[in-house]
């Protein structure tokens, strides 16, 4: 079953904002452009201005499923892709006993999909789903940058090859989005297979709709006094800005206290859910506060 | 935009990019044309997203970008010939000015060939580098100088280690490798005879290299650009900067093999060769733009500096706590530190003490081979103490 995707830019923007996730029209015309041409998305931004939410809309847009990869140094094949299931393996030998001689015959029948554990890379282009899947793989910059080789062959021809077994080639492709914070950059023959695109911080007006629609309960000038704070804030020299899932977990939080402003000593009691370094909360906590409050967007 | 001429345009368009040094493909200008199919094409705003989606891979590229599809596409809009742009003089464009005066000015200074028939390349005596390994760089004629760099290039280093998520096979490893010990099993009828092991593979800490080349250094700089260049040349995972009143990345440019020409080209990127230092101002950029990127993974960064501030010491503070906090071992090389008598009294110079975790000198070549041997015992805990390295700090 193929997945039903928008007709233009507007559609999908609309159907993202069904979900709560707001584009820009730029952004908008990426993921289009990488849905109708079947192209990885390869989204960089800053931490928290939603890269893997983004992939969690478009699994639910679509009603698919998301296969989500973690990236962290050191991941390889056997965590990404796939690994044999020695266990059982081992387990399939003892139970034949010593009927065979020779490593040659004893291995046969050994290497088949049955004694293979898929991982996240190889369930997304599993032969056994009925539509296509999502697949996010998250903070690629964390991973080896041999690992982005392996990517080449995945993200190409939507296959992989197990040397034992053969080459695997998915039935529907996946729909892909790799992220980075970029703490490293990823190279460009990776990029090649993708579209690319950079996720800025959003504009005080998306940013106000975007809390409008994640935390409904706030009276209108309290939101837009919270979302101009933090667009005010980051324009501040701090060594971790905040991103957008910040403002949501803030304005939730303030929510929870229902005030009918915002002022100084609310801010610096929830500073917190903002800044996570202590010499950014110690910087801006007292006359900057103030300062930053009083200074309306 | 008649769509006619709209492939045409694509191809224009591509090559516009590709010399304005975006890295733009035949494969993304096929992208591009594709994604116009499924655009409608009279909306400049379609066309210009779609082309941001395809043609752009990376966020620094964006404003070039903009640029040149404004002057493109309105280019192409109006089928109006412009004038075109005569190039300025030299001495108009400042850009290209201080290029050839810098490049005149390394040239001078990095002269491959003259000084070398003069230096006997290796004599009876005791060798020219044994004599010259205590001599203060900043004493040495030009021709000790160039027997220096030939020291410098057999210089070697040996980094610390940190452990990886990656295995390899090894005798004593800590965990089983399976698929041998599979194998094994196989053969034998399902009982594994051997035992096969791996353990984690041991990486090299990435080296990051922040040095000083305003006009208080000028005497060390160009020994310690040659120093630079062995480093990278000798580790693969170096980042190289010069700072002066500006940070400047030259790694790309130390890859060149040969060193004068690395040199050349190094030179031909900096700005500001002998100016003033805004170090904190520098370190922000560097903070700002590289720091996450580049001292990754554990690295130890070298920063080469007299200290000798001349902007805000209070943005000095700020920045070295903060790239203090990003790498593995921070460590300060300050030539004057060889002087006898030398105290860090500057402003820049005390503030910066509080943060770094070593403060050595780099005067001569007896330092920098200290150097080498401090920098294999850094330990792996982050801000250990190395107890040798602390015998040789004179302050």
């Amino acid at each position: 079953m193929a997945l039903i995707l928008p007709e233009s830019r507007e559609a999908l923007a609309e159907g993202l904002a069904a979900r709560g996730y707001i584009v820009d029209d730029a952004l908008a015309m990426s993921v289009f452009l990488a849905l109708r041409m079947r192209r990885p998305l390869f989204l960089e931004g800053a931490p928290g201005v939603g890269k893997t939410l983004l992939a969690r809309v478009l699994a639910e847009l679509f009603e698919t499923r998301l296969i989500r990869l973690q990236c962290y140094e050191g991941l390889d094949i056997s965590q990404a892709a796939y690994e044999w299931n020695y266990p059982r393996q081992l387990l399939e030998l003892q139970a034949r006993g010593g009927r065979s001689e020779g490593s040659s015959v004893a291995t046969e029948g050994l290497f088949q999909e049955a004694f293979l554990l898929k991982r996240p890379l190889l369930q997304a282009i599993d032969a056994a789903h009925d539509r296509a899947p999502v697949l996010l793989i998250d903070e690629l910059d964390r991973a080896d940058e041999e690992f982005e080789s392996f990517l080449l062959e995945l993200l190409g021809d939507f296959q992989i090859t197990i040397p034992e077994l053969g080459t695997l080639t998915a039935r529907h492709r996946p729909i892909v989005v790799l992220t980075s914070n970029r703490t490293r950059d990823v190279h460009d023959a990776l990029k090649r297979r993708c579209l690319y695109h950079w996720i800025d911080y959003p504009s005080l007006e998306k940013e106000v709709e975007i809390v409008r629609r994640r935390v409904p309960g706030l009276a209108d000038h309290v939101r837009r006094r919270i979302v101009a704070f933090v667009q005010r804030l980051r324009r501040e020299d701090l060594s971790k800005l905040p991103g957008v899932a910040e403002t949501v977990d803030w304005a939730e939080a303030i929510a929870h206290l229902g005030p009918d402003d915002l002022d100084p000593g609310l801010v610096g009691a929830t500073l917190g859910f903002l800044l996570k370094h202590h010499d950014d909360i110690e910087r801006v906590r007292g006359a900057l506060v103030e300062q930053l409050l009083a200074d309306r967007a | 935009m008649a769509s006619a001429s709209l492939y045409h345009d694509v191809v224009g368009f591509a090559r516009t990019l590709r010399s304005a040094g975006l890295p733009v493909g035949v494969e993304q200008s096929e992208t591009f044309a594709e994604a116009l199919a499924r655009v409608d094409v009279v909306s400049r705003r379609d066309v210009y997203l779609a082309a941001r989606a395809t043609l752009v891979m990376r966020r620094e590229d964006l404003p070039v970008f903009d640029d040149l599809f404004g002057a493109f596409f309105d280019a192409a809009d109006e089928k109006t010939d412009r004038a075109q742009r005569v190039p300025l003089a030299p001495r108009h464009d400042r850009s290209a000015f201080f290029r050839t005066a810098l490049l005149a000015y390394m040239a001078e200074r990095a002269n491959p060939r003259a000084p070398e028939v003069e230096v006997p390349e290796q004599t009876r005596a005791a060798s020219p580098v044994e004599l010259l390994r205590r001599k203060d760089f900043g004493e040495c004629t030009r021709e000790e100088l160039d027997a220096l760099a030939r020291a410098l290039r057999d210089l070697r280093f040996d980094l610390t280690v940190r452990e990886s998520l990656r295995l390899i096979g090894a005798r004593r490893g800590a965990r089983l490798d399976m698929r041998r010990v599979l194998r094994n099993a196989a053969s034998h009828g399902g009982i594994a005879l051997a035992l096969h092991r791996q353990r984690r593979k041991l990486k090299r800490r990435p080296l990051v290299v922040l040095a000083d080349i305003s006009g208080s250094m000028e005497l060390y700089s160009r020994i310690l650009l040659q120093f630079l260049h062995g480093i990278a040349h000798r580790h693969g995972r170096t980042e190289t900067f010069v700072f002066g009143t500006r940070l400047t990345r030259i790694t790309s440019q130390l890859q060149i093999r040969d060193v004068d020409t690395a040199l050349a080209h190094a030179a031909r990127e900096i700005v500001d060769f002998a100016g003033g230092t805004r170090i904190g101002e520098c370190l922000r950029t560097f903070n700002r733009l590289h720091a996450r990127r580049v001292l990754q993974g554990g690295a130890v960064l070298l920063l080469i500096s007299d200290g000798w501030e001349t902007g805000d010491a209070a943005a000095l503070d700020a920045e070295m706590r903060r790239v203090r906090e990003r790498c593995h071992r921070l460590v300060w090389l300050n030539p004057l530190l060889g002087g006898a008598g030398y105290q860090p009294r500057t402003r820049g110079m005390s503030i910066a003490l509080a943060h770094v975790d070593d403060f050595l000198p780099v005067h001569n070549l007896q330092s920098l081979h200290d150097l080498s041997t401090h920098l294999a015992r850094i330990s792996r805990r982050k801000g250990a103490v190395v107890t040798r390295a602390d015998e040789q700090r004179t302050w």
